[in-house]
């Protein structure tokens, strides 16, 4: 039963390794803007195609 | 009437078709054209309209080429990379994130950029061998998204954000999570071998959690407390500290002597509570300040003008090294940055920011220019009289009202019934350990520690900022953005409200034109329009803007009289527009008018081939809704206006606003201050409401100071609360609900009160177990915060509409 001697230490270890990934998340600045990530990771990154309709006059008077 | 495609504006004056999209302005245009020809139109796809217009300036950028200024507003800098970080006001969605974010796309120069939409800032990493500063904030400028550089940036770096309630909040729970794992089993008190083998190190491991809680994360309580005490003050932080104290010691001196588990749980749960309340009280408005003084409005640098051996220089300098007989150039809306003489050009000075004064005012060479004035027009060239931190505007905020802190004086409603609960604790708590004393004195001690232990009011601690953080939350979403959670409780407490008049219960920039008088023919409207097209004068302008404009005649002689109005003609049409002086002077007769009418500051008289035809006068618009507001205000208030203008529109005022309504004119931004001192000393509790800075003393002076404003983004001097002029109508739900708010905290005080006394009669009669604190504690927490967020997410439904 001395095994809980081992399981106390890590599970004591694993909550401090979090609690320290926490603390340096948040010196780094990762909670002071919470919005704009939540935007930015929804853009496309490919550029714009000419395929789709309404796009199409844009590129003829590109072209002009 | 067509939408602009970019910005969304109707196209007023004249549409321009492009590529089969419609654009208000060239401006709008050219923006597109720049998406368009480098594939950056998935903008339009994101947001419909999301452009705004872009409004640039000649030569406003030129001092970004003096070194030492961009020295100063860059981040970083060094070899091919330069950071720089600016405010950009017009980010509004997310069509701005993305385009921004994508500037590499524009330029090569630029490296990259990140934006923070809270915060509405862009960071932006670029070479300034291949883009220039000035070229960089002309481009963002071009595109729209004109960044604001003020002598705020110039002076300081910023500051780093202080995190240390979260690291807190991250410590207590942390703690608190581990020590009620390691306490379950105790709970229970279980007699079996291994966990009774065990317990002492569960203990032990629960003490060590327990110590940065005590020692770091409930540090501010004891501080707090001690300077409570210090000053005679029994703030709601004394009993806590004592709790917190009191639980530590006890636990510890029940593990040591091996009695039994301690309150670890119930310490650890109690300072996370209470962290928790002060983190939901910390909401911040980052992309707004409430601390703004000139600083913010000033421009960094200006032209200065030497004369050296016959050439005339020109040079962008800080406006900080301006020396008095210097020679300034001011372009048209710059502002005035010190008191100054007019040396030449037409200046026309808008002194709205200054005296609440709508109408520019005309100034001819040798006149006195005070600082914080704008010019409208052309190039004007002043001479400086003073430095700039010599000037009439600036030593406004060497008074001392702004240096002092408003909260510091304020007795909140959880300190004034702490002071009564410390008492009646600490009462019971020596009271109930002398009976033991005598009855079983080996539970004195047990008792006495029980008492402070379930008493320590972390249930009414939690209740303010819960009620008030939701509050100001709610108050957010509906455009009035406060600074702190105190000003709520201020304002339930307000009996006067003082507004200031222009731009505050008027509509800034809507004039309301009437024209009186013989009707004009088709040939004098047609030329009428194109002469005021040709001023530059913003009477005119205003006045362009609301003719109908079918057809525009261009006068064939066109001269202007600087402070009096135009001469124009067109074919054997001949027309004069202007003061009633002009028309005087030119020995056209004016018709006598009725007194009130007189009174109206502003009026353009128009006279045709020397005959008197008649006048447009401007009436100051007020705001929608200004009768019923003030209504419902002067039911159990009482109403002051306070104005800087003349008394021109005390008639029409009255009219509006219910009777008993003081109104006092032509008062000084010092004036105003010395009103609102002179209304607290007979003991008023003061509500300010205004907008410019000429109300910036008033509004630091005012128990809470409210500032209106059309574009909550762009100008509001130091105050308390910002609110959207569009929400002018709702001020008297926002007092209702300041109100209701308090009786909410009331109730809550009522409900916790409650807890603690169930609590005590267990502490008192020597029960209270590890097990009771554990139910009790949490349990009177999570319903105190479960309670004042349906109650005041039910008040604010009214609002929502």
């Amino acid at each position: 039963m001395s095994i809980i001697y081992l399981l106390l230490a890590i599970s004591v270890i694993v909550a401090i390794i979090f609690f320290i990934a926490f603390i340096v998340s948040v010196k780094k600045g990762q909670y002071d803007d919470v919005y704009t990530p939540s935007v930015r990771m929804l853009f496309d990154d490919e550029l714009v195609k000419p395929d789709s309709e309404n796009k199409q006059p844009l590129n003829k008077v590109k072209s002009e | 009437m067509e939408l602009c495609f970019h910005c969304g504006e109707e196209c007023q004056d004249e549409t321009i078709l492009y590529s089969e999209k419609t654009f208000c302005c060239s401006g709008c245009k050219t923006v597109f054209e720049i998406l368009n020809s480098n594939d950056l139109t998935y903008y339009y796809d994101l947001e419909k309209t999301p452009g705004i217009s872009p409004k640039i300036r000649e030569g406003k950028y030129d001092y970004l080429q003096n070194k030492e200024i961009i020295e100063k507003l860059l981040e970083f800098d060094h070899g091919n990379t330069q950071i720089v970080s600016f405010d950009i006001p017009s980010i509004h969605c997310s069509s701005c994130i993305w385009i921004l974010e994508n500037l590499h796309k524009l330029h090569k120069g630029i490296k990259s950029s990140q934006v923070d939409f809270p915060k509405k800032k862009i960071r932006l990493s670029f070479s300034s061998e291949e883009i220039s500063l000035k070229d960089l904030v002309l481009l963002l400028s071009r595109i729209g998204y004109e960044p604001n550089i003020s002598l705020d940036h110039y002076e300081e770096k910023e500051s780093d954000v202080d995190r240390s309630l979260i690291y807190k909040l991250g410590v207590a729970g942390f703690a608190f999570g581990n020590i009620m794992f390691l306490s379950f089993p105790e709970y229970f008190e279980i007699n079996e071998f291994w966990l009774d083998q065990f317990k002492h190190l569960f203990r032990w491991l629960m003490f060590s959690f327990s110590l940065p809680v005590v020692f770091y994360s409930g540090r501010d309580y004891f501080t707090s407390a001690y300077k409570g005490l210090r000053s005679g003050i029994l703030n709601i932080d004394v009993p806590i500290a004592l709790g917190i104290l009191v639980l530590f010691l006890r636990s510890t001196a029940e593990i040591v002597l091996d009695l039994g588990t301690g309150f670890y749980d119930s310490l650890s749960g109690l300072v996370f509570f209470l962290l928790l309340g002060k983190f939901f009280q910390q909401k911040t408005y980052s992309f707004l300040s409430f601390e703004r003084d000139y600083k913010s409005y000033f421009p960094i640098a200006v032209t200065r003008v030497s004369t050296e051996a016959g050439k005339i220089t020109e040079e962008q300098i800080q406006v900080y090294k301006i020396q008095k007989g210097d020679r300034i150039i001011i372009r048209n809306e710059e502002l005035i940055p010190m008191d100054a003489i007019l040396i030449k050009g037409n200046a026309s000075i808008d002194y709205s920011f200054v005296t609440g004064e709508a109408e520019p005012v005309e100034k001819v060479s040798g006149d006195k220019l005070f600082s914080g004035g704008r010019q409208q027009g052309g190039i004007i060239e002043i001479e400086a009289l003073k430095p700039v931190k010599q000037s009439y505007l600036t030593q406004l905020w060497s008074d001392e009202v702004f240096s002092k802190d408003k909260n510091s004086a304020f007795q909140n409603l959880t300190n004034q019934i702490s002071k009564r609960f410390t008492y009646a604790v600490l009462g019971i708590a020596i009271l109930s350990a002398i009976f033991w004393m005598f009855y079983d004195a080996s539970k004195a001690w047990n008792v006495f520690t029980a008492v402070l232990i379930i008493a320590c009011p972390c249930a009414i601690a939690l209740a303010a900022p819960f009620t008030l953080g939701n509050m100001l939350r709610i108050f957010g979403k509906n455009h009035l953005y406060l600074k702190d959670t105190n000003i709520i409780e201020q304002t339930a407490n307000i009996d006067t409200v003082v507004f200031d008049k222009t731009g505050t219960i008027t509509a800034n920039d809507k004039s309301k034109i009437e024209y009186e008088g013989l009707e004009l023919t088709e040939e004098e409207k047609n030329l009428l329009g194109g002469s005021l097209r040709a001023s530059n004068h913003p009477l005119s302008r205003s006045l362009y803007n609301i003719l109908d404009k079918n057809n525009i005649s261009t006068p064939e002689d066109f001269t202007e009289h600087t402070g009096l109005g135009l001469e124009t003609s067109y074919r054997d049409l001949n027309l004069k527009i202007g003061s009633s002086t002009f028309m005087n002077r030119s020995e056209i007769l004016v018709p006598e008018r009725p007194a009130e009418k007189k009174n109206e500051k502003t009026s353009v008289h128009i006279s045709s081939n020397n005959q008197y035809k008649g006048c447009f006068s401007f009436h100051n618009s007020y705001r929608e809704g200004l009768s019923e507001l003030f209504k419902e205000l002067s039911v159990d208030r009482q109403l002051i206006i306070l104005s800087g203008d003349n008394d021109g529109e005390r008639e029409r005022l009255s009219r509006l606003v219910p009777e008993g309504t003081k109104m006092y004119f032509d008062q000084k931004p010092g004036d105003k201050l010395r009103f609102i001192k002179d209304l607290q000393k007979q003991g008023n509790k003061i509500m300010m409401v205004g907008d410019g800075l000429n109300d910036a003393g008033a509004l630091a002076q005012s128990d809470v100071g409210i500032v209106i404003s059309e574009d909550i983004n762009v100008f509001s001097p130091a105050c308390d609360g910002i609110l959207d002029a569009k929400r002018f109508r709702d001020l008297g739900s926002f007092f209702k609900l300041s109100e209701r708010s308090i009786k909410v905290i009331k109730l809550s005080f009522l409900l916790s009160l409650c807890y603690n006394l169930i609590g005590l009669a267990f502490a008192v009669s020597g029960n209270l177990m590890p097990v009771v604190a554990a139910i009790l504690m949490p349990l009177s927490s999570i319903s105190i915060v479960i309670f004042t967020t349906l109650a005041t997410q039910f008040l604010s439904k009214k609002l929502k509409n």
